[in-house]
């Protein structure tokens, strides 16, 4: 009777991962391996092509800057999140209403939070109306539709990801450490960086991985904020899905994609003993 | 370096805020432009007002309900036979579905619809967009409800099946109850996150069905409107009363 139930409370589960992350996930590596139909979709031959194509430094250009994006993102919601993370640690009241905070944003919509920066960033947008009026410039900057509204827009999103598990390696250190180190003729800067950094290792190892692997594989952002003008790897598999409609190259492209995610993971979990979930 | 990093601290939560902060102060515009002419619900008129908007909320909030209620059950169920004895391969799965780029989700569950549609005549439309929301919902329902098994404790169900109670009505009965709050936070997220949905929804829902962010972004890429404030103001809103009193229920347990 013991084992009945429970195998009967994870049947829903299990059959809709099998469904939903099992099947779509062999039926992608079988799409990788097969040809373009002439209409879209799928056919044979079996090939590797879609695989070789993947080194071309068109293609493997794309990978690059969608990691170099991705890295540069996640470095400067580091650095920002930091003293913020530091700082609720370290109040003594409050600290509640301030993660709130933290999270308020990340609750709402991402399109929202994205369309909020489009707002802010075109031509006609608040930024440009303002200095103009200030008299600043006499024409609107190009803020919107670039690099730099791409990465804003990342970070933007992204950083309550990096703040919380910082927070949460902070808070179980000791202040005592940092004072101990200051009373034994540690500059401020110096109990920082070599007392307080160093023990919050595991909490900016969390941060990074959890900041870097969505900016990975993000869409929406630089597809709205860098509207159209930058391919990362996100917006190249949508669109070998829709107007290209190769999905088998897509395909291919989805697993390598998925192959280095799993690799940071599998580096991560291995440096640590509790389990992912 | 105490007041360094007070200001900014301050600073960063300022640049959280302002943005949503002005895109709501500016949807009460009565200009179309980034100029203040005064105090208006002319946008909010011109959102009700808009057939297609509203029929996209309800799919939006008709898919979201479904597919809440769906992970919901099967995640509490899950989390909680997962409790009693570890499962390697279903924690695998549930991983996996956690750390996959929203994209490729998308992806592999067009490929599986399209699939689908060639074998079993399946079509895109509303209900795939709710079975993809349900799939990428459940992790995270499980999640929430497993931390919060971890630390209770299990020799209260224990002690009711000792008491005669079956396997069945101890779950019902004790440890439930107890797993209520989660269960309604976990709910609260997937709701949060099924409607908030752009990348998966778009590439699964097929040419007849459109959600709300759908139209959104479509507005947002044609340069935006006005309207989109106001929309976006009203989500936020909804959003957020949603979660203060899904916190106050909580709290009050």
């Amino acid at each position: 009777m013991t084992g009945r139930l429970r195998t009967l409370a994870l049947a829903p589960a299990a059959t809709l991962l099998a469904l939903t992350v099992g099947a779509p996930f062999l039926i992608l590596a079988a799409y990788a391996c097969l040809s373009r139909g002439v209409y879209g979709g799928v056919m044979p031959p079996w090939t590797l092509e879609n695989w070789q194509r993947l080194a071309d430094p068109l293609y493997a250009g794309i990978l690059a800057r969608s990691f170099l994006v991705a890295a540069l993102s996640t470095l400067l919601c580091l650095l920002l999140a930091f003293p913020l993370a530091l700082y609720i640690a370290r109040s003594t009241r409050r600290k509640n209403l301030l993660l709130a905070l933290v999270m308020l944003p990340f609750w709402t919509s991402l399109l929202v939070r994205t369309w909020a920066w489009m707002f802010l960033l075109r031509d006609t947008g608040l930024v440009n109306m303002l200095l103009m009026k200030a008299g600043l410039i006499s024409a609107p900057l190009p803020l919107l539709y670039n690099w730099g509204a791409v990465v804003l827009g990342l970070v933007y999103a992204h950083l309550p990801f990096m703040v919380l598990p910082l927070y949460a390696a902070l808070e179980r250190q000791d202040p005592a450490l940092a004072e101990a180190a200051a009373d034994l003729g540690a500059r401020e800067w110096q109990a920082f960086w070599r007392v307080t950094l160093p023990l919050a290792a595991p909490g900016i190892r969390a941060g990074v991985l959890l900041t870097f692997i969505p900016c990975l594989g993000t869409f929406l952002i630089p597809d709205l904020l860098g509207g159209g003008r930058t391919i990362l790897v996100g917006t190249f598999i949508q669109n070998q899905f829709t107007t290209a409609r190769d999905w088998p190259f897509g395909s291919a492209v989805s697993l390598a994609l998925m192959a280095v995610v799993l690799v940071l993971l599998w580096a991560e979990v291995r440096r640590r003993k509790e389990p992912l979930l | 370096m105490r007041r360094a990093i007070a200001c900014a601290a301050a600073l960063l939560l300022l640049f959280l805020h302002a943005p949503l902060v002005v895109l709501a102060v500016f949807s009460f515009n009565a200009g179309r432009f980034t100029l203040w002419e005064g105090f208006s619900l002319r946008w909010y008129e011109e959102a009700a007002r808009d057939a297609r908007l509203i029929e996209a909320a309800g799919n939006s909030l008709l898919i979201a309900a479904a597919a809440t209620a769906a992970a919901t059950v099967a995640g509490t169920l899950c989390a909680w036979a997962l409790w009693k004895r570890e499962s390697r391969t279903l924690m695998l799965g549930l991983s996996l579905s956690l750390v996959t780029p929203e994209i490729v989700t998308g992806v592999a569950l067009l490929a599986l619809f399209q699939w689908l549609f060639r074998f079993a005549g399946l079509q895109l439309g509303l209900h795939t967009v709710v079975l993809a929301h349900t799939s990428f919902c459940l992790a995270f329902v499980v999640l929430v409800v497993l931390a919060r098994l971890r630390t209770m404790d299990s020799s209260l169900e224990e002690a009711a099946m000792d008491l005669g109670a079956t396997e069945w009505q101890a779950f019902r009965r004790v440890t439930l109850p107890n797993l209520v709050p989660a269960v309604l936070s976990a709910a609260l997220l997937a709701f949060t996150i099924s409607f908030d949905d752009y990348v998966i929804t778009s590439l699964v829902a097929g040419v007849d069905t459109e959600t709300l962010p759908m139209v959104l972004y479509a507005m947002a890429r044609r340069g935006g409107s006005p309207v989109v404030n106001a929309v976006s103001t009203v989500v936020v809103v909804a959003l957020g009363a949603g979660i203060l009193a899904a916190e106050s229920l909580r709290e009050k347990r």
